[in-house]
């Protein structure tokens, strides 16, 4: 970068330079840009076109340095009377009359009219030399503003001897030790109308204002800065009653350190499908989707955790009122007047079309400076984005971007989508830039609308990849997992009815199975009171078997008895012939 | 100091060459054209220098006329007659 490029060619021309001093302004991010401030005991050429805030640059100069810096100033008025230019910054809560009571500041007003003066011979600016002499030496000044010396040329007939006198106040002042700024006012194809920077070799800075679609933005410019780095872009800055505010923002700064803190998003079902943690600390967290799917609930619900973590936070509302995302807040039961009231959370709400994107992002850069949030939101960040061109836009999102990571904030953007695919442009060019992106969906099916959520990418960790239903309810956010059914995936009263059909399923089933069992237990006593009815059976048959079986021998034991009787009674005639056989003991079983 | 008396105040800075011009040639502008008339007082912002921011001066010499109203300043070391006696309105353009 063209920053680095003058550091080096420092480096090179004189090794370990005896550093320029400097003159802090106490401006807003105009000392980081500068290093430090303005060079100091040299004078300063401050040029831009009317209305560019030079006049407000300067007096902020030597307020500043009179109420931060201890060093006196003076400030020469050769436009404006001083009872003007002291009312015209009294709408920054300047106390100038304060100051001059002080002996902090001196204003003289040098009134030069060609018309009410004649020249005859020769003259020189001794006068002026003297009076600012004299107001120096009065108060003790370390600070002079000369606004805008150019008045002379207009003044006064002799251009030439103009130019030689003021080649020797510029010299003077330097002799003096003062830190001047000098104002010039702009001219065509030169950085003012008379050429003073010929005389002003020290440092120059331009001041400009640019109009874009209707939208004026300011924007200052270090045109260069003898013996010392510094920034080399245009920074916007805005003006408003708290003073002026430069963004010092470069997109140099891919530097920054990465935490492994975790925060939590302040829906625990969220947290969960972030490896159960939340975000990282000092991450951006783009929260995309259309009107009404809950990015501003999303966001309020980090908001509310952070502060009640202890940490500050800002909310940066485009397009609600504070009051009025207070009072829908409340409805999902998150109360957000009790944080604004512990000085914990600051609402700073400004309409988009109030100027361009970069004065938004200078403003943003203010509050931040100032109030030191651990977190901030961005709700809508679309909104924002229609007051620039598209490659400024990008610029802008990552010098925003650039800006909160360094300083460990983590952001949370919301951009309102107009549907998906259709504003890829500005989500792309966004989301690369992005940690962590949540898309929210608005599915329609069956006669509703119902809200989804699924990350589509979270940096460093193992999101979950499923797509959650969203719902929101007097207790805040709960996301149940959708229902991925046979018929895809399901979402309010289909994923109801569904999950109703699966009960009564089943229940049915359930008691398909009951029945099933009853039955067979059924089959089973009236089997068993089967086989024990066979059982009987057989055992009655078993015990006539035997009976039977000991009749049969009685029987023919008996047979046998008659028959050993008989011989007995016939072998008296006959011979013996055969055995008389052995009476059977045992039946047959 | 008659009615139609010129109060006229120069301004300088110290003993210098422009200085030492401008008071010579009002002298003699005012002998040539106001005699008697002028009272002609010499201030030397070098002894005191607040009065040339309370009586706004910016250029060395500076000469003011304060009577007669309204007040005419000429600035430079005087040496163009004709403009000082048109600045002092000593004679019409």
């Amino acid at each position: 970068m063209a920053v680095i490029s003058v550091a080096g060619k420092t480096r090179a021309k004189g090794g370990a330079l005896p550093s320029v001093g400097k003159s802090p302004t106490g401006i807003h991010g105009l000392d980081e840009v500068a290093r430090g401030g303005l060079p100091q005991g040299r004078p300063t050429l401050l040029c831009g076109s009317a209305g560019c805030g030079k006049t407000l640059f300067g007096m902020t100069f030597l307020y500043n340095g009179a109420v931060q810096y201890d060093e006196p100033g003076v400030f020469i008025a050769f436009e404006e009377q001083p009872e003007d230019l002291i009312k015209n910054v009294g709408s920054l809560s300047y106390d100038i009359q304060k100051l001059i009571a002080e002996k902090k500041l001196a204003i003289d007003h040098v009134e030069i009219e060609r018309s009410k003066i004649a020249e005859s011979g020769e003259y020189d600016l001794e006068g002026l030399f003297i009076r600012l002499g004299f107001a120096i030496d009065q108060i003790g000044a370390k600070r002079v503003v000369v606004d805008t010396i150019e008045a002379l040329f207009s003044g006064l007939e002799n251009e030439q001897l103009l130019r030689s006198e003021l080649r020797r106040l510029f010299e003077w002042l330097k002799a003096k030790g003062v830190t001047a700024v000098i104002t010039g006012e702009r001219g065509e194809g030169t950085l003012t109308r008379y050429g003073l920077e010929e005389y002003v070799a020290d440092c120059v800075i331009l001041l400009d204002n640019r109009v874009h679609d209707q939208l004026s933005t300011r924007r200052l410019r270090i045109v260069k800065y003898r013996g010392s780095a510094h920034g080399t872009n245009e920074y916007p800055f805005i003006i408003d009653e708290q003073g002026i505010t430069v963004m010092p923002i470069t997109s140099s700064g891919l530097t920054h350190e990465a935490s492994t803190e975790r925060l939590t998003s302040g829906i625990p079902d969220l947290d969960q499908m972030l490896e159960g943690k939340g975000y990282y600390k000092g991450s951006s967290i783009l929260v995309s989707g259309m009107a009404g799917t809950g990015k501003s609930t999303v966001a309020a619900h980090f908001v509310d955790a952070t502060c009640a973590s202890g940490r500050r936070c800002i909310y940066f509302a485009m397009e609600e009122s504070p009051s009025q995302i207070i009072r829908n807040m409340r409805s999902i039961g998150i109360d957000l007047r009790k944080w604004g009231d512990n000085k914990l959370l600051q609402f700073s709400a400004r309409r988009p079309s109030l100027f361009g994107l970069e004065t938004h992002l200078a403003a943003m850069y203010r509050d931040v400076t100032d109030f030191e949030p651990a977190a901030v939101v961005i709700d809508p960040m679309s909104a924002l984005l229609g007051g620039g061109a598209a490659g400024d836009v990008h610029t802008m999102v990552l010098r925003l971007v650039d800006f909160l990571k360094n300083r460990g904030i983590t952001a949370l953007f919301t951009n309102l989508g107009v549907a998906a695919g259709e504003n890829a442009t500005t989500e792309i060019q966004i989301s690369s830039l992005m940690d962590t992106w949540m898309l929210l969906n608005n599915r329609e099916s069956d006669g509703e609308h119902n809200r989804q959520l699924y990350l589509l990418k979270s940096r460093g960790m193992a999101h979950s990849n499923q797509v959650r239903e969203f719902v929101m309810s007097s207790g805040g956010i709960t996301l149940r997992p959708a229902y991925v059914g046979p018929e895809g995936v399901l979402t309010g009263s289909a994923r109801l009815a569904q999950e109703a059909k699966d009960r009564a399923t089943a229940l049915a089933r359930e008691q398909d199975m009951e029945r099933r069992s009853r039955e067979l237990e059924q089959k089973r006593r009236e089997i068993t009171a089967q086989i024990e009815i066979l059982r009987t059976q057989l055992a009655g048959e078993e015990a006539e078997v035997a009976l039977l079986n000991r009749e049969g021998i009685a029987r023919e034991d008996q047979l046998a008895i008659d028959r050993v009787a008989m011989e007995k009674s016939r072998q008296a005639g006959a011979r013996q012939d055969a055995p008389a056989p052995k009476p059977a003991t045992k039946p047959k079983k | 100091m008659t009615e139609h008396g010129y109060n006229l105040r120069l301004y300088v800075a110290g003993q210098t060459p422009k200085s030492i011009a401008a008071v010579a040639n009002l002298k003699k502008i005012c002998e040539q054209h106001l005699p008697g008339r002028y009272e002609i007082e010499i201030i030397d912002l070098m002894k005191d220098p607040a009065l040339a921011m309370r009586h706004q001066i910016v250029a060395i010499p500076t000469l003011i006329r304060q009577l007669p109203e309204p007040l005419k300043r000429i600035i430079g070391d005087l040496s163009n007659t004709d403009k000082v006696l048109v600045g002092l309105d000593i004679r019409p353009n």
